[in-house]
């Protein structure tokens, strides 16, 4: 049983530093090898089945703001503490470029609010220069990488089907919960567009896998965290998990600055900012593990200059903070005209998608490189702030007794029956795709700000292409003929050219990846294919920090299959003693 | 309060707040789901309770714009046969706290207020609070129709499309405004598709492939097991 604790100059076997996806999985491995493991949160502790941190089954009402997201910037009872914008800890941008970063300051990071799409990276995924001769291969390959996802599926749980598919591959799913109402008009509409549609793959309990955590109760408010630990979040299912079993102790709000090198460049620990008194602390370890989120562990290594390391840490490649990529995203969203006036009952599921669409078609036949997913949504969701909103243009949607378009607008007892009709019309869907890593997308440090730690700050540049533009444009072309097909009014413009055809601003799918890619050759990458750095053979890297390009996926699964990986080679080579 | 406790209460389905505390459970089942839910907090950092307290502390309408604000409120949302009014699910409070909230509501609002007034004392020679309802109803039609108000209405109608969405969201977030839209989630349950009778009225099914392939219900306790290839056997 480990508690937390603050003390000088503490030693340990591995100091980690983040509490996410990849940092507890390294705390769990490492720690059940029977090393001595420091976990160092820059937030503070936090778990769901506690009634003080809990938002879980709370009322709209409930919350003064009715859930806006004045406070959090997914509603106030979204599981994030932090957001796009955290005070004093600032980021900045250059040349009139955008990025937007997202962070969450606590036990478990973002794995705690996340939507828990839980894909492999298939075999394509891995070999993307192969095929288009853009971007890098990865120095493995999806055979690498599969036993770990095997594992992980069975320690972590996730939903799902066995499809047979390419480069999505099979693997050890629970059963997915039915579809939706708005979701089986879906299938109709894309089946008609000869869009796959096929069961979500999301890591939520339907079935149960251990005696420690609870089945899902259908509340569908994953992104609030789950008390009885039905869905994957990195606090409870690693870290927590870990500290009970091994010698693992948290540090909470303990904001990393540096990692400590000695002469030779190896690394000796780090040191943190305590948030919570400013003072600064040294921990110490035989291996640094860095897991602070791809942009924030990039910073750390730019910071930790020394003689040895004048570029930053393990960057004499000078790659660190390049290669920054984030998933493509646009969304769009329709009326369904049949659903008016629908029955009630609880039709709240699981947290996020039933079913989604992988991506389908050959490039060759595409004016733009990889792919895309769609996510559909939909539904008769709880009302939270917003709800209501918009009369002034959708109540024409409404016909009268005698079929004839409602005014918009209005008042009184007629619109309130309206709302009323309205309530689970709206149907959407996002896709999600990938895009490819350039070398002038990068963050670096900050030459003129320091954050309230007194750390200097990341500076972000970054610049969609032509192909992430133009599957954008695809994305929306798709999202029409699926929405048509399914009997749905489109609302609002279809995105131009003058808005990058809607492409979310880089970063707003938070998927940053790609900073401290991985690599055979120490002049173009950061890491050996183990996620050890080329430079610095006893500091590891087991966030996206290590990816070399982002799959049409979402990263989380294989953030946690890598650091596995990673874990276990650490573990070799202590072994071994070769660091 | 430990997770097992907590689990075991919602899978009997006895955690639940307000109209919800309802049959089946013992005096004291009901008091440690009262313990769960009856906080009034929901999850907040120290510094969350912190600003929420200080907007709380803080006054923005004086009392002539708060009755403003209230009788637009229900002329918007009145009380029908299915539910009351919005002001007593409590919407002004609403609109209040979102005035501290959202600060960049607080001059559309104020303005539109005074707007408003002014519109009436040019028409009636009365302020707001004094004409009768039929001469409110007079003033309203001027604006709250987007598509057919007349130009010079045109801020009248941006304001009253503000109070529209305020008042709709309030209401509908409330406690009587989500029993009014028949919101029936937000509690433990087992998802098991659409009732067959929706699913007849829409002339939709679920295909055997689906049936097969997700979840059974029943099964939920039962450890999951697979065979090498990765197929469910247990």
């Amino acid at each position: 049983m480990s508690f937390q604790i603050k003390e000088q100059d503490k030693k340990y076997d591995v100091c980690i530093v983040g509490s996410g996806a990849g940092g507890g999985m390294a705390a769990k491995i490492l720690s059940e090898a029977g090393l001595s493991v420091a976990v160092l949160e820059a937030g503070g502790d936090f778990d769901p089945a506690k009634e003080e941190y809990r938002t879980q089954l709370k009322w709209p009402w409930e919350s003064p703001r009715r859930g806006a997201n004045t406070q959090r910037s997914f509603g106030d009872f979204d599981a994030a503490w932090g957001g796009w914008d955290i005070d004093g800890e600032p980021y900045t941008r250059k040349d009139g470029t955008k990025f937007d970063w997202f962070r969450s300051r606590m036990l478990g990071g973002r794995t705690n609010h996340w939507g828990r799409i839980s894909l492999r990276f298939g075999p394509k995924d891995f070999k993307r220069k192969d095929q288009d001769g853009l971007g890098d291969n990865w120095p493995i390959s999806y055979e690498d990488v599969k036993p770990y996802y095997d594992k992980v599926d069975k320690l972590i749980g996730v939903f799902g089907t066995n499809e047979g598919l390419a480069n999505d591959p099979d693997g050890f799913f629970l059963p997915p919960p039915k579809p939706r109402l708005h979701e089986l008009f879906v299938k109709k509409g894309a089946a008609k567009a000869s869009v796959p549609v096929i069961p979500s793959r999301l890591s939520i309990l339907t079935r149960k896998i251990n005696s420690d955590r609870g089945v899902c109760f259908f509340c569908a408010q994953c992104n609030r965290a789950c008390q009885v630990y039905a869905d994957f979040s990195s606090g409870t299912c690693l870290v927590k998990p870990a500290m009970q079993k091994g010698k693992v102790e948290l540090y909470t709000h303990a904001m990393v600055r540096e990692v400590i090198t000695d002469n030779e460049g190896l690394a000796t620990g780090v040191l943190y900012i305590d948030k919570k008194d400013l003072k600064e602390y040294r921990i110490g370890a035989k291996v640094v593990v860095l897991a602070a989120s791809a942009c924030e562990t990039a910073r750390i290594m730019l910071n930790s200059k020394s003689k040895a390391h004048p570029n930053g840490l393990s960057n004499s490649s000078g790659v660190v903070g390049r290669y920054l990529h984030d998933s493509t995203g646009t969304d769009r969203m329709a009326f369904m005209p049949e659903l008016v006036d629908r029955p009630r009952y609880n039709e709240d599921g699981v947290g996020g998608l039933h079913v989604y669409s992988p991506w389908w078609l050959d490039n060759k036949k595409l004016d733009f490189p990889r792919g895309y997913h769609i996510e559909y949504w939909g539904g008769m969701g709880m009302p939270s702030y917003g709800f209501g909103f918009g009369m002034d243009t959708m109540r024409k949607y409404l016909l009268d007794e005698f079929g004839k378009p409602t005014a918009n607008g209005g008042y009184g007892a007629e619109l309130k029956k309206d709302i009323r009709r309205i309530y689970g019309t709206m149907v959407g869907m996002s896709g999600r795709g990938e895009s490819i890593p350039q070398y002038d997308n990068y963050c670096e440090i900050d030459p003129d700000t320091v954050d309230k730690f007194g750390i200097p700050v990341l500076r972000f540049h970054y610049k969609w292409t032509q192909h992430e533009v133009r599957q954008a444009k695809h994305m929306h072309d798709t999202f029409e003929e699926i929405l048509t097909g399914m009997g749905a009014v489109l609302l609002g413009e279809k995105p131009g050219e003058n808005t990058q055809h809607g492409l979310a601003a880089p970063g707003r799918i938070i998927h940053e990846v790609g900073t401290s890619r991985m690599g055979d050759d120490p002049k173009t990458s950061a890491l050996n294919k183990y996620a050890q750095a080329h430079d610095c053979k006893n500091l590891f890297i087991v966030d996206a920090g290590s990816f070399v390009s982002q799959a049409d996926k979402n990263p989380t699964w294989t953030i946690l299959a890598l650091s596995w990986r990673t874990s276990e080679y650490i573990i070799d080579q202590l072994k071994k003693q070769n660091i | 309060m430990d997770r097992r406790e907590n689990l075991k209460l919602l899978l009997t389905g006895t955690v639940a707040t307000g109209f919800l505390l309802s049959t089946g459970c013992s005096p004291e089942d009901t008091k440690v789901a009262e313990k769960i839910t009856g906080t009034g907090l929901y999850g907040r950092t120290t510094d969350e309770i912190a600003v929420d307290k200080k907007l709380k502390a803080e006054t923005f309408f004086n009392e002539k714009e708060k009755n403003m604000v209230s009788i637009l409120a229900d002329i918007i949302i009145p009380k029908d046969e299915t539910s009351g009014s919005a002001t007593e699910s409590g919407v002004p409070d609403f609109i209040e706290f979102m005035m501290k909230d959202y600060p960049k509501f607080q001059l559309p609002m104020r303005g539109g207020l005074m707007w408003l007034e002014n519109l009436s004392l040019a028409t009636f020679e009365k302020s707001f609070l004094e004409i009768t309802a039929e001469q409110r109803i007079q003033l309203i039609d001027k604006i709250a129709y987007p598509d057919t108000a007349e130009e010079e209405m045109k801020f009248g109608v941006k304001f009253f499309n503000l109070m529209r969405n305020l008042t709709c969201t309030g209401f509908f977030t409330s406690q009587m405004g989500i029993k009014d839209i028949g919101y029936v989630g937000n509690r433990p349950n087992q998802w098991d598709g659409v009732p067959d009778e929706v699913l007849k009225k829409f002339n939709l099914s679920y295909d055997q492939k689906t049936l097969d392939q997700c979840l059974k219900i029943e099964d939920q306790q039962k450890l999951a097991q697979w065979d090498e290839k990765g197929n469910l056997i247990g």
